[in-house]
């Protein structure tokens, strides 16, 4: 018997350690932490926007968590000053990411505010970053005939030339694309991050 | 002194008084050797005597005459615990193949969706038509696939098979464990479902929606409960290595599943440490140990030698333990974090170097004089490929964490060559290894082309060498132009475009391994093929001599 329970409690023992480390320790030190003022909750569109971002793995490419100078250039590219916890307050699940096969985008939508940009952008990236190497989405959009379009009233997205359907066509976004642009035009965290109370 | 250096110094301190404690109370004295409980895995005069199933007669015959030139072989092994061992093994053979059996099918699942997730990062407008085909989900679908699908299916099976063979004991309640198997795959089969369908819980290893979580958790408890009771009601007194290691990720994994998926108490930069606590635990406190405790049995096994220390590899074993579960923090270098966390991460991964290099300096006493037996014996090879990617992954695990390296590795490919060094060459190996040697014992037939163990081997191993390669070097070089402000971000996507190239060719290679493996297992399985040695899966135990080779 005395080598199961040693097996088992030293097994109990190690992951507590661990448990405590990396789980309870960061949650008791960061659960206080006040979001800034000009932070405000995702409205129902941005929401659903972000869980249009989670469902199609956005997260894999894209990180959210610009870094410090001595750890890049981050800021010089754009992508904002280095967030803090405060900043992810409203985030559930949290989307800070571990690749960078595309830009940060906690700050996509201080960076690139347009709407069309941004639609046109994710119906095909290589419309407006030549080289890209982000997937299209052209599932998130409707090819319609033109004048059914305009019958329905639907607002068709502009594409630079080369880029559009066949002619007497238009690309309308579906509900789930609008969502998205919503959420990513919402991401804007450039407010200012009151520095830390002196240490005593 | 503030609460984060006293909370470093605290938990540093605590795992080291920890570490000794344990290590105390486990041997007086350390340098002593235990020669006894390293050859727990023989029977009785069985020392010496090489076992390979998965050989064909040519090399078994060859890989004994070359064991043997090394001292003579003991006399016959002791009837009754071969007997003990055939009992054993028909107690779970069902529950193994039914966990091989799944296995196989995610393996082939997941690499073909891994395949086609390399080739779209540089055909970013093929098969872009459908959601469930999107880079995102069908990523998550690969990684689901083959982590959990996988190396978890495959390792409940090794497990499985080699506790009641260890502990001389048969498995208590199968049925419990099929049954815990098919919860678990339903689970799996599930979350891929609705991960392709666009519903996930967002977060990387933890994308299984919580709600199948539950079935695949109680699948685990339903598991872990036989095997703890075959293992309070066993017939030998030593625990050998393998046993703790594979006990102790059994019960790991469960909580750490447990603690990860809980619904509704983690949120924001709290859920990105949680997150990463499970995810590099995942790799840390369940693929290694359990690999790590394969490679303990078979390899000794094969060549028919107890391990070099007995006291080593359970230093080794100690030590991963208390060092390994708090790595998961270097995943957040420089992020909103605090920075304790990091640091304290980083430590952690450095100390890990001891575990490895126990392992590593034991199993090359083991194996010293005897590393042409590799030749004979193909299950040998897959353990000495992975046993020596176990040692160079953790190694450049270490040094990965490190600031200065972690800085120009962080969000680039070379983490995804990390991991796959990890999980493919090392872990995906040795059990592939460990599929070649349980699944004659199993099925009682053997292998029916001995020669496409070879041809899997070679694909695989050149597969994942082109694909570590390109990756890293890709990597390295997107590291790079991203800290480099003179060049734009553009770039460092360009730079890596030829090396994602190469990597896909090295997938291609891998997953054709995996279709010659599964063809073969399904000849074998299906009973097809040239070679009758035994008699059918429930046979009368005395027809089992044939392939246990008395």
């Amino acid at each position: 018997m005395e080598n199961e329970l040693k097996l088992a409690s030293g097994a109990m023992v190690a992951l507590g350690v661990a448990t405590a480390a990396l789980v309870v320790m960061p949650y008791v030190e960061v659960r206080d932490v006040k979001p800034a003022p000009q932070l405000k909750p995702y409205t129902s569109a941005e929401q659903r926007g972000r869980n249009v971002y989670v469902a199609n793995g956005c997260v894999y490419c894209h990180t959210q968590q610009p870094r410090d100078r001595n750890l890049g250039p981050d800021a010089d590219r754009g992508w904002g000053r280095a967030s803090v916890p405060a900043d992810y307050a409203y985030d559930k699940p949290h989307l800070l990411g571990s690749m960078r096969t595309g830009p940060d985008l906690l700050n996509i939508g201080a960076r690139q505010p347009s709407r069309d940009w941004h639609l046109g952008h994710l119906y095909q990236p290589r419309a407006y970053v030549p080289g890209s190497i982000m997937p299209s989405y052209p599932y998130l959009f409707q090819v319609k005939d033109a004048a059914e379009a305009k019958q329905e009233g639907d607002q068709p997205i502009t594409l630079p030339p080369g880029y559009g359907p066949m002619v007497g066509q238009v690309v309308v976004p579906t509900p789930e694309a609008l969502d998205l642009v919503k959420y990513l035009q919402s991401l804007d965290r450039t407010y200012p991050v009151l520095p830390p109370e002196p240490k005593s | 002194m503030d609460s984060a250096i006293l909370s470093l110094a605290g938990a540093f301190v605590l795992s080291i008084i920890g570490l000794f404690v344990f290590i105390w109370s486990l041997r007086k004295g350390l340098l002593v050797e235990n020669p006894a409980a390293a050859s727990v895995i023989f029977a009785r005069g069985e020392i010496g005597h090489t076992d390979d199933p998965a050989a064909a007669d040519g090399e078994r015959r060859s890989l004994q005459a070359a064991a043997s030139e090394h001292g003579s072989a003991g006399h016959g092994a002791d009837a009754g615990e071969l007997q003990d061992r055939v009992a054993a093994d028909r107690s779970s053979a069902f529950p193994v193949f039914m966990f091989i059996a799944f296995a196989l099918f995610w393996l082939i699942l997941g690499s073909a969706a891994g395949l086609v997730s390399s080739i779209k990062l540089h055909e970013p407008d093929w098969l872009n038509q459908q959601a469930w085909m999107t880079f995102g989900r069908l990523r998550t679908v690969h990684l689901t696939a083959v982590l959990y699908g996988w190396i978890t299916n495959a390792a409940l099976g090794m497990i499985l098979w080699l506790l009641p063979r260890l502990l001389r004991t048969p498995l208590h309640a199968p049925v419990w464990t099929m049954l815990g198997g098919a919860l678990i795959n339903t689970g799996i089969a599930a979350g891929i479902g609705a991960i392709a369908s666009g519903w996930s819980d967002g977060m990387e290893y933890l994308e299984i929606p919580w709600q199948i979580g539950i079935f695949i958790l109680v699948g685990f408890v339903l598991i872990v409960l036989p095997v703890l009771y075959t293992l309070v009601n066993r017939k030998v007194e030593h625990l050998y290595v393998t046993v703790w290691y594979t006990v102790a990720a059994l019960l790991w994994i469960s909580l750490l599943f447990l603690v990860g998926k809980m619904p509704g108490v983690h949120t924001g930069v709290q859920q990105a440490t949680t997150n990463w606590w499970y995810g590099h635990n995942v790799l840390g406190l369940w693929f290694t140990p359990v690999s790590v405790g394969a490679i303990y049995y078979f390899l000794p096994k094969i060549i028919g030698r107890p391990v070099r220390s007995y006291n080593l590899s359970i230093l080794g074993f100690w030590t991963l333990a208390f060092f390994y579960g708090q790595v998961g923090g270097h995943h957040l270098i420089g992020g909103p974090v605090p920075g304790w966390l990091t640091t304290l991460s980083i430590v952690q991964s450095m100390m890990m170097v001891i575990p490895v290099v126990a392992f590593s300096i034991n199993m090359a006493g083991t194996m010293k004089g005897r590393m042409h037996l590799a030749r004979y014996s193909p299950t040998l090879r897959f353990m000495m490929f992975g046993g020596a990617m176990y040692f160079l992954s953790s190694i450049q695990g270490s040094l990965e964490s490190l600031r200065s390296m972690n800085a120009v590795t962080h969000f680039t490919h070379y983490t995804v060559g990390h991991a796959h060094l990890g999980a493919y060459a090392f872990v995906t190996m040795v059990l592939f290894g460990a599929v070649y040697f349980m699944m004659p014992r199993v099925l009682n037939w053997e292998w029916p082309f001995p020669r496409l163990i070879t041809v899997h081997f070679w694909l695989a191993a050149v597969g994942i060498g082109i694909y570590f390669v390109a990756l890293t070097v890709g990597g390295w070089l997107q590291g790079v132009a991203m800290l480099d402000p003179a060049r734009t971000f553009m770039e460092s996507v360009a730079v890596t475009l030829p090396y994602l190239q190469w990597r896909s060719v090295g997938g291609t290679l891998m997953l054709a391994s995996h279709l010659v493996f599964a063809g073969h297992f399904l000849a074998m399985a299906l009973r097809f093929g040239p070679q009758r040695t035994g008699a059918a899966l429930f046979a009368h135990s005395r027809e089992l001599e044939v392939v246990y080779g008395k």
